[in-house]
């Protein structure tokens, strides 16, 4: 069945049902709501210990150079600077990567992109640690930096592994098939950054062990820490990350990066020391989103039935590997888009540049393609005289379809469905039913956007996204759960991100054993590993873990109770903090059954595994699949270029619905985030420089460019390998959104747009522009 | 050794006049004045200027409103944003009204001044044209009462500078009694910086119509041949109504004014053409222009 949130559609036909107070499919609020709110909400910035030291960190302002020389004697011998480091100060790996060890900690010899750390300073005063940092002598012999991701592969080798990270070509059916329709077209796509509200900061705190505390808003406490402590020549058990509240995550945060050096300098100084980055630091450390060159061709029959799609994919991985493979997998794998597809061919590259680095930001890969090849399925439904959701709808998945890597779609995929909902969602009305001064025209409220020159456009989008680590990845989760007086405590290094894993574990607690209060516990590595706060994993692995675990203590509650009537636990439930049998004969309460026990129970969960593409792109490289189908609607000054999305009319297939007011916030969340996509967010660099560090420069989405956001349908069709048959949420929108706009200003304008952000000169539809 | 010297009382005053903050300013050359604060904090926090002490203008009641004086409107320079988006400022002089209400976001608009905005003189500073357009003279203060004026333009071309302890304290603007319009584009539906705008001014009296351009170059352009054209085009004594082809032709006037072709060079080699981005910047002025044109003269 389906659901309707936060819209005016008419309610599903059924027996009125109260929406429940707690448990799953109550809309509990964040417990830490009101604090974040009224601002006493603890983040990293505002941690403080007795006698801390401030760090800063001295950044290349060269994209790529080689290091003739580091004097660090003028900073180490300033009034109040207790210590310098540099990469000679690194005792263990001097280089660290998720995949490949190919970052240096601090930039030994090459300096590889713009921002590289090269140096930290702690000192008593923060402008003193700065000043030390400025003085630093750094005598660099500046080299041409390779900038264009077509020429990395002719350019010297950036690093000794070459400068193809990864290449996947994807072959799949006949290479000599062709279709009667053929289209083709070149897409880019920008360099989105996360650009989270608070921008990075840590503390860390030397041990008497020797080992070191760090407190910070990682993503991924556990292989944060081995890293770091690879890096500092520890056993991992004595380096502990303490996660403190995580101010905005849409990519990774506080990466190791950021955590050794300031690590290196507590354990240098013996104090504690405390680093809070600026904006621009925030902006030149952290990963962004790959900036994507893309060609397409599609082959179609005269009906518009897809036969094939060839594609060269080129991702600019900046000057790191981090994720950039995964990424990769993901856009070679998902470039002909939730479409039955005969014959594909997709060529796949992630190269190393001097630009700045790429990573995971939630869609990443996905958004990319999404992005070209619902240009694609636009252009060939202008070259067939079709609508263009009607040759969408000729070619959509199901389930029991085959991917082009020859994994077979076993989760629901109702992808039809989806975009009929969006399809027959009523459009907005047009300006002119509306009183003038309630329209909002493109340019805002005091823009210079004229009634005249104004054309409407509607456009269609649909993204599709894997959940969880993909081609092997271990993703387990594990979780404690913990009933004593009443109270539920559940413990799990799951990192609340604003992904809503703390108010969902409180749920599945609250539905499994009928205790109201339940509180979620701090995260440290001190606490089994529970993964990287990415791809949904927590809603799915983490929430399955704490689910198992609170079944295991409602047996051990529920198993005395049941011995003594002789009846199985399967019989007794428990609601509201009383136990009661199924017929009503039996009744007692959570605390007398109890007994001043403490019951205890921990848990894992980990899903069925999946298998790395072979070297022609195939294989079940996927544990789960999400869809979501987006139709915009936007208005475009066609003189000036100007945009403004009037509604995004959203249909997701989410599983099932476990907390509807969060669920509606996530998708909503994912849509503008799309539309900074789509618009304004661009990191723009000149020769490998990021021209505008700050929020001035990078454009996010403000409430007068979010559009209205319509949820028209969420598909609850459970997933049955998923522990609550529900599907992660935040990702999928923002996959598909982008795409829709950009469809919809082709719409509007008659114009090509194949560029993201799109640029105003590409949204102006004048004779003689 | 620690470098946390004893906290120095920092020198913070706050004047209640206009001759006490001159007065300040000249006992502390060093002090940087500060109204607003919406461009001089974020250099602060930034790292980029650490002054030694701060004069507040916050407190000078007479900045904050405005006075009649010979036909003109004599401006506070503390006057903000968000006072100059109100209806009856709007009554007065409505693209400056205007101008005030496109700058930024609220919070913005709430703390940042008119003076602030011409003492920051950033290119995309909204005020900016339509001060140049109404031709404003600012009345400067100096040490001992005086007073001075200087155009706004001569204070933007750098034509003439504020002295040290100098403050701008009014802004002399004509009271025109017609139609005025200021648009501006942005990359974008919330609030953002533009990349171009026009402000047109009509001036009856004088039969002329005035035209500025800003955010396209490091100060307000006047077109000063487009201007003088169109306001022979247009009946002052009739219905003042204009063709769409004359003010079609006006934007793009306005437009090669403002950013012209360079000139060919000495060698006789082709000009290559311009770029989409300088081309997409002329067709914007030149709507914008035609779009003000015409909505001043509806």
């Amino acid at each position: 069945m389906s659901n309707d949130v936060a819209t005016e559609a008419p309610a599903p036909a059924g027996p009125e049902q109260e929406a429940p107070a707690h448990g799953l499919g109550a809309s509990l609020a964040p417990a830490d709501a009101r604090a974040k709110t009224e601002g006493t909400f603890p983040y990293a910035s505002d941690l403080w210990a007795e006698g801390l030291l401030w760090a800063a960190v001295l950044r290349s302002p060269h994209p790529h150079a080689r290091i003739v020389s580091i004097d660090t004697a003028a900073a180490a011998g300033m009034p109040g600077v207790r210590a310098v480091v540099t990469h000679e100060d690194v005792p263990g790996d001097p280089s660290y990567g998720r995949r490949i060890a190919d970052r240096p900690v601090f930039a030994a010899e090459l300096v590889r992109h713009h921002g590289e750390a090269i140096a930290a300073v702690a000192a008593d005063h923060p402008d003193t640690a700065r000043l030390a940092a400025a003085a630093i002598a750094v005598e660099y012999d500046v080299l041409e930096p390779v900038t264009d991701p077509e020429k990395a592969f002719a350019a010297e080798p950036l690093h000794p592994e070459g400068n193809l990270i990864r290449h996947i070509p994807l072959s799949y059916g006949d290479p000599a098939a062709t279709g009667e329709v053929v289209v083709e077209g070149l897409y880019r796509i920008g360099r989105q950054d996360p650009a989270p509200i608070g921008a990075e900061a840590a503390l860390a705190v030397p041990r008497p062990d020797g080992g070191v505390e760090i407190y910070t808003a990682s993503t991924d406490p556990h292989t944060d820490r081995d890293l770091a402590a690879a890096c500092f020549g520890l056993d991992p058990e004595r380096v502990k990350i303490v996660v403190t509240g995580v101010p905005g995550a849409t990519g990774d945060r506080e990466d190791p990066g950021f955590q050794i050096p300031l690590g290196l300098l507590a354990m240098r100084t013996g104090c504690p020391v405390k680093l809070a980055a600026t904006r621009e630091e925030s902006f030149l450390g952290h990963a962004h989103r790959h900036p994507t060159l893309l060609r397409y061709r599609h082959h179609a029959d005269t009906e518009g039935r897809l036969v094939k799609v060839e594609a060269q994919i080129l991702l600019d991985a900046g000057a790191y590997a981090d994720d950039s493979a995964e990424s990769l997998a993901a856009a070679v794998s998902f470039a002909c888009g939730p479409y039955v597809v005969p014959h594909a061919f997709i060529e796949g590259w992630a190269v190393r540049t001097n630009n700045p680095p790429s990573g995971h930001v939630r869609g990443e890969g996905a958004m990319q393609v999404c992005a070209a090849y619902e240009g694609q399925m636009d252009k060939l439904a202008a070259k067939l005289g079709l609508d263009p959701a009607e040759l969408r709808l000729r070619n959509v998945l199901a389930t029991g379809d085959i991917l082009p890597t020859s994994q077979t779609v076993t989760c629901p995929a109702p992808v039809a469905e989806l975009l009929q909902a969006v399809r027959e969602h009523p459009l907005p009305p047009l300006p002119k039913d509306t009183p003038e001064e309630a329209w909002l025209l493109p340019g805002g409220p005091e823009g210079a956007g004229e009634p005249g020159a104004v054309r409407r456009g509607v456009g269609y989008g649909i993204g599709m996204v894997h959940m969880l680590g993909a081609e092997g990845a271990d993703e387990v989760s594990t979780a404690t759960v913990k009933v004593h007086d009443g109270v539920a405590t559940v413990i799990c290094a799951a990192v609340e991100t604003g992904q809503g894993f703390t108010t969902l574990a409180r749920q599945i607690v609250q539905e499994t054993l009928g205790i109201e209060e339940v509180h979620v516990a701090p995260v440290d590595t001190d606490q089994p590993p529970a993964g990287p706060a990415a791809h949904g994993r927590h809603t799915w692995v983490s929430g399955g873990a704490v689910e198992r675990a609170a079944k295991m203590v409602r047996t051990q509650l529920l198993q005395p109770l049941a011995h003594k009537f002789g009846m199985s636990t399967e019989l007794l439930q428990i609601t509201d903090g009383k136990i009661t049998s199924y017929d009503g004969v039996l009744s007692t309460t959570v605390t007398e059954a109890m007994d001043g026990k403490e019951l205890w129970a921990t848990a894992q969960c980990r899903p069925h595994p999946t298998e790395p593409l072979d070297e022609s792109g195939q294989g079940d490289a996927f544990v789960g699949l999400a869809f979501c189908a987006i139709r915009a609607v936007v208005d475009v000054d066609i003189e000036l270029g100007s945009v403004r999305v009037v509604e995004m009319a959203v249909a997701q297939d989410v599983g099932r619905i476990l907390n509807p007011a969060q669920l509606a916030t996530r998708i909503e969340a994912g849509v503008t985030q799309g539309i900074g996509t789509a618009l304004t967010e661009n990191l723009r660099t000149t020769r490998g420089l990021i021209r505008r560090p700050d929020l001035t420069g990078y454009a996010l989405p403000t409430a007068l460019d979010a559009p209205d956001i319509r949820i028209v349908k969420l598909i609850e069709e459970r997933d049955v390998v998923a522990p609550f048959g529900a599907k992660p949420a935040s990702a999928a929108p923002v996959v598909a959104s982008p795409a829709a706009v950009a469809s919809a200003v082709r719409a509007a304008t008659g114009r090509p747009v194949s560029r993201l952000p799109i640029r105003p000169q590409a949204a102006v539809a004048v004779p003689n522009s | 050794m620690t470098t946390h010297a004893p906290q120095t009382a920092h020198s913070v005053t706050l004047p209640a006049s206009l001759d006490e903050a001159v007065a300040a300013l000249t006992a502390m050359p060093a002090a940087v004045p500060v109204a607003g604060g919406t461009d001089l904090m974020a250099a602060v926090n930034k790292g980029l200027l650490r002054p030694a002490g701060l004069v507040g203008l916050g407190r000078i009641s007479e900045l904050r409103g405005w006075h009649y004086q010979d036909g003109h409107a004599v401006l506070g320079a503390g006057l903000t944003h968000a006072r100059m988006g109100r209806p009856d400022f709007a009554a007065l002089i409505p693209a400056l009204a205007a101008s005030a209400r496109a700058a930024g976001p609220p919070q913005i608009r709430n703390a940042g001044t008119l003076g602030g905005n011409i003492a920051s003189a950033a290119p995309t500073g909204d005020a900016l044209p339509v001060l140049a357009a109404l031709e404003a003279d600012l009345v400067v203060a100096g040490p001992g009462g005086a007073r001075r004026e200087v155009p706004v333009s001569h204070l933007l071309a750098g034509r003439e500078m504020l002295a040290p302890a100098e403050l701008i304290g009014f802004v002399r603007v004509p009271l025109l009694h017609a139609p005025q319009v200021f648009l501006k584009a942005t990359g974008r539906t919330g609030p953002g910086r533009a990349t171009a705008s026009v402000a047109v001014v009509l001036d009856p009296a004088r039969r002329g119509v005035r035209c500025a351009v800003g955010a396209i170059a490091p100060m307000p352009l006047r077109p000063l041949d487009a201007e003088r054209w169109i306001a022979s085009l247009i009946d002052w004594d009739g219905v003042r109504g204009l063709a769409p082809e004359a003010l079609a032709a006006f934007g793009e006037y306005v437009a090669a004014a403002c950013i012209p072709d360079p000139p060919p060079p000495a060698d006789g080699t082709q000009v290559p053409p311009p770029s989409p981005a300088v081309l997409h910047l002329r067709r914007t002025v030149a709507a914008l222009a035609r779009r003000a044109l015409g909505r001043a003269l509806s």
